[in-house]
């Protein structure tokens, strides 16, 4: 996929982030095209939600910038941050639903906070925006009695209710069962090209993401270790794409923890230990 | 020996940089109270969580504490052969301490804590961050009307629970044990001051509600988002709010009514 610079919304540029000493990111290029669905992949911890996080202002980068539509978001003044922010949608990993509220609520919050519509078209727009997900009939429901899966779709349909330019999604696969987890891959699709948007997706399932996105970036130990379209993916012959890709054990991502002793000496320890506890 | 000078300056130090991290947070709620004002719903609905949902606890403890205090009180009084000024002796016990200092530490444990545990859990759940990331501001969304609510909520809590004391006062001592019911009632309206003893008492309770909204809310607000944090900033709220409310109370009977 090619990209010219004035497609994209979302312009990453030697990217890096630390929580205190520890190193997330170290200088990452990303582009994010208008209207395409990319994928954010890698192994737990590596800096996938990270990245949302850079982008929707919450963290601020160590080095280098993201930019939104243009805007350096870093730099963002508190009132400016917010503004960009009604413009963006996101979807948490376990939906982060407002507990205190119905269903009908949490869609509704957004509309209430940000814009002036009188309540008869709020309530229209909610119910078009739940039955755009599927849960037109759930909307009186508390989210205590929603299950994992209509929790995801209500938050999405939350997500998209001010028709945001750029939706992120943190881990919208996690937990799901195969069904569940095939309409969500399929709503984040139609939503994205229904409502011509941008969408970011940060997963580690990567059936399900290699059927619904664009392009794919791998990350691992903060750092792009691949990145390409698709089909590119699916031939990589890189040794960590095809450990990731076909769920391997071992590979670059070893199986066992390094450890800065042998295995063996570390029996040898264990076992002195235990005798000099013995007497 | 160094090792212990060096784990007391870092705790000390610790707790200076997380107060100065409270204040900053009491200021940025202040300004922040704008939404919890204009939309005064969002407070009322709080009331409703913290003042309304705690009458029960504080109208009986109030009841009890006021029985108690005509037993007590009459006990003492009828040995010097004043059993008369027992409702002088219930009244100002309660509008000056036991009135605002009992409830504040029954709101704190009420209210305080459910206070904290419930932004805990938004916080763990990230509802705080999906709020930020619908440019809602959390502090003028959730922070700010729960702040409000138990500022307003104290007083008129205290004021009951002095209230009800009184009553329980009055039927011990008058309808139990049989004092002059117009000796109760007439010496109290003498004896109780509008200004020194009912005003003095509702800032007092005023100051508790204060002391208590912003020591649960940040409590919650600061919490670490795991089931172990959530529990330990409850623990928290209630102890560092009753300490403090002792402690502002000594304070404040001091600068109220010495020499008086």
């Amino acid at each position: 996929m090619s990209i010219a610079p004035s497609d994209s919304l979302v312009k990453i540029s030697n990217l890096s982030f630390a929580y205190d000493s520890r190193p997330v990111l170290s200088g990452i290029n990303m582009e994010f095209p208008r209207g395409k669905v990319v994928a954010i992949m890698g192994s737990s911890g590596c800096g996938k939600t990270t990245t949302l996080r850079l982008i929707g202002g919450q963290l601020k980068p160590t080095q280098g910038e993201v930019r939104v539509a243009g805007e350096v978001v870093h730099k963002l003044d508190s009132d400016a941050l917010y503004a960009l922010r009604r413009r963006m949608g996101m979807l948490f990993q376990f939906g982060a639903l407002f507990t205190d509220m119905s269903v009908y609520d949490n869609v509704a919050f957004q509309m209430r906070e940000h814009t002036d519509l009188p309540e008869e078209l709020i309530h229209d727009l909610v119910l078009m925006k739940l039955h755009a997900v599927g849960l037109r009939g759930a909307h009186r429901l508390m989210p205590s009695e929603l299950s994992g899966g209509m929790a995801r779709r209500v938050a999405l349909a939350r997500a998209i209710a001010l028709d945001p330019m750029l939706i992120m999604y943190d881990e919208p696969f996690a937990g799901l069962d195969p069904i569940s987890l095939s309409i969500v891959g399929e709503l984040i699709r139609k939503l994205n090209d229904a409502l011509g948007a941008t969408s970011i997706v940060v997963t580690h399932d990567v059936q399900e993401s290699l059927k619904i996105v664009d392009y794919i970036y791998f990350v691992s130990e903060g750092k792009i270790v691949a990145e390409g379209t698709v089909d590119e993916i699916k031939a990589s012959g890189a040794p960590y794409v095809h450990q990731f890709v076909w769920g391997e054990a071992d590979g670059p991502v070893p199986f066992h923890y390094p450890s800065s002793s042998s295995y063996g000496e570390e029996i040898m320890t264990v076992a002195r230990d235990q005798g000099a506890a013995r007497g | 020996m160094f090792q212990l000078l060096s784990g007391l300056g870092s705790r000390v130090t610790g707790r200076i940089w997380r107060l100065g991290f409270a204040s900053r947070f009491l200021f940025a709620t202040l300004l922040n109270s704008g939404m919890a004002l204009r939309r005064f719903n969002l407070t009322i609905r709080e009331i409703y969580f913290s003042g309304f949902l705690s009458l029960i606890i504080i109208l009986v403890s109030g009841l009890f504490v006021g029985m108690v205090l005509g037993l007590q009180g009459y006990d003492t009084l009828q040995r010097y052969g004043s059993s008369e000024a027992l409702g002088v002796l219930v009244a100002l016990s309660l509008v000056r301490e036991l009135g605002p200092v009992v409830a504040a530490l029954l709101f704190a444990s009420r209210a305080g804590s459910a206070i904290t545990a419930e932004i805990g859990l938004m916080k763990a759940t990230e509802q705080l961050s999906a709020m930020e990331m619908m440019a809602v501001d959390p502090i003028a969304r959730v922070i700010a009307p729960r702040f409000w609510a138990g500022v307003v909520s104290m007083p008129l809590l205290a004021a009951l629970f002095s209230a009800m004391g009184v009553f329980g006062g009055y039927l011990v001592g008058v309808v139990l044990i049989g004092v002059d019911e117009g000796s109760f009632w007439s010496q109290m309206q003498a004896s109780v001051d509008f200004k020194e003893d009912i005003v003095n008492g509702v800032i007092k309770s005023f100051v508790f509600g204060i002391i208590i909204s912003w020591i649960a809310v940040f409590e919650g607000y600061d919490s670490e988002p795991t089931a172990e944090g959530v529990s330990s900033a409850t623990t928290r709220t209630v102890v560092t709010s009753s300490l403090a409310i002792l402690a502002a109370d000594f304070i404040l009977t001091a600068l109220m009514f010495r020499g008086s």
